[in-house]
């Protein structure tokens, strides 16, 4: 079972560091690049999807209401989504450690 | 036993990697070690070995054509020297880390500048750090030995490095050596066909050479370190079998008129011959005098190092190369091996025989007679390059 690369003890590498099970990419967590985090103003948003469009990690996915909502695990913090959104409903802010 | 031919050293080493059944041959030519690939390519183009021969554009692709063959399955090989090596520098440290069991000899040349085609150690020791397997070897016979036992070493699933035939330029590839073939039914019991651990392989589709964040590269590196220390014993379990078969056994440092000597040398590759004339010269004089040959260079011998000088006082260590502004890198060796050992022997560093200038018997025997005038004017260790005009 694909785990994240911070959970691989030395040990348990396989020789030569060869990934054996297709997929595991998705186990990358880009998220922790980021020093600013988008954020969501639902009143303000048109649900045109071009921050899903725009975004070059493909981190946006439509949730039930219709929202485009990010995943923060893959979010690299880039802010092409904000500086996309036609209403100015996505906005860039500091990503605190959590509490 | 099998036969003893007269033929020139890099020959010979192509007849091994002919033997050995390699299947994927990729060099480009460079003195002095253009000898082997000519050859190499004389007999696939002759329909005589039954390989793929890659005709390149430069060394850099010479090692890169070796890991995708490798890593499709196919034993392979390549050969170079000195500015060859220093452009292939970038993937032999990618054939380690993907743990690619490659066998490249190097036929030892000077690094440029001021140009120059001989031989000396400083193309090996700019890519000392690169984790593969490495010999150093001493005469063709050793050269032409080594290319099986390389490949099985290897190739052990316990091991899995690349590894490097070390051999002098010129001094050993352009020589007529007596070589004793081994036959063939022979090499085919001693070096089963390769069968790799992990293969590309539509069916079964695996990612090698993957990125590796922080947060996983140190893990990767412990896994190499302790993969190749851990070697060891493969290495030697391989030149027993080998000296089973042949009688030809082989040790990480082997020793000449060492046991009772007070002072030691230390070569590494072709001089170990030249030295031991020296030896005999002084012994016969009543000098107590020994050599210590050092032949496996990574993973480093530490402890084999420290048994055979027990007993010495003073160690004259024959660099054929300079980390410039520091010593000789096998110096740096030989005095980390001995650190914390009390008493430990002193030890002088000569740099000699760089890029060519030939190392006489009478040139030992005046480094030793360097040493014991330092040591006896209470000069615990030294460093110089021998024999430069002042």
């Amino acid at each position: 079972m694909t785990k994240p690369e911070s959970e691989w003890t030395w040990k348990e590498l396989p020789i030569g560091n060869v990934i054996l099970e297709p997929g595991n990419a998705s186990q990358y967590r880009t998220g922790d690049w980021k020093s600013l985090k988008p954020v969501l103003k639902k009143e303000l948003c048109v649900h045109c999807g071009l921050c899903y469009i725009f975004c070059p990690d493909m981190s946006y996915n439509l949730d039930a209401e219709g929202y485009f909502i990010v995943d923060l695990f893959y979010c690299k913090g880039c802010g092409i989504c904000a500086k996309e959104c036609p209403t100015g409903a996505i906005t860039m802010v500091v990503e605190e450690e959590e509490k | 036993m099998g036969k003893r031919v007269g033929m020139e050293v890099s020959i010979a080493a192509a007849e091994a990697v002919k033997q050995a059944n390699v299947d994927v041959i990729s060099a480009y030519p460079i003195t002095p070690q253009t000898h082997i690939v000519e050859y190499l390519s004389e007999i696939v183009a002759n329909g005589e070995m039954d390989a793929e021969f890659f005709c390149v554009e430069s060394e850099h692709s010479a090692m890169s054509i070796c890991i995708g063959s490798e890593a499709a399955g196919a034993r392979s090989f390549t050969c170079t020297s000195a500015q060859g090596l220093a452009l292939m520098a970038e993937m032999t440290y990618i054939a380690s880390g993907l743990r690619l069991p490659i066998l490249m000899i190097i036929s030892n040349r000077t690094l440029s500048s001021p140009l120059s085609i001989w031989n000396d150690h400083s193309d090996a020791m700019m890519i000392r750090d690169c984790g593969w397997i490495q010999y150093f070897v001493e005469n063709g016979q050793e050269v032409y030995d080594h290319v099986f036992i390389s490949y099985r070493t290897a190739e052990d699933r316990e091991v899995l490095f690349p590894a490097i035939i070390n051999m002098d330029g010129f001094i050993l590839s352009h020589v007529i050596e007596p070589i004793e073939l081994i036959e063939q039914e022979k090499i085919d019991q001693f070096l089963p066909p390769y069968q790799p651990l992990h293969c590309l392989h539509p069916d079964r589709p695996v990612t090698m050479g993957a990125f590796a964040l922080p947060s996983i590269f140190a893990e990767t590196k412990k896994a190499q370190e302790v993969a190749l220390r851990g070697a060891m014993s493969k290495i030697l379990e391989v030149w027993k079998a080998f000296g089973d078969m042949t009688g030809r056994y082989y040790q990480p440092v082997e020793t000449y008129r060492a046991e009772d000597a007070e002072t030691l040398l230390v070569t590494m590759g072709s001089i170990g011959e030249t030295a031991s004339v020296a030896v005999d010269q002084m012994r016969e004089k009543g000098r107590s005098v020994g050599l210590v040959k050092i032949r496996l260079w990574r993973p480093f011998p530490f402890e084999d190092l420290k048994q055979a000088t027990l007993h010495a006082k003073q160690l004259v260590v024959i660099d054929r190369a300079i980390s410039v502004g520091a010593c000789g890198p096998v110096a740096s060796e030989v005095k980390a091996a001995l650190y914390g050992r009390d008493p430990r022997p002193s030890v002088y560093n000569f740099v000699a025989g760089i890029s060519g200038r030939d190392v006489a018997p009478s040139d030992f025997i005046k480094m030793v007679d360097k040493t014991e005038i330092e040591i006896g004017e209470g000069n615990k260790e030294g460093f110089e390059i021998y024999g430069v005009r002042e």
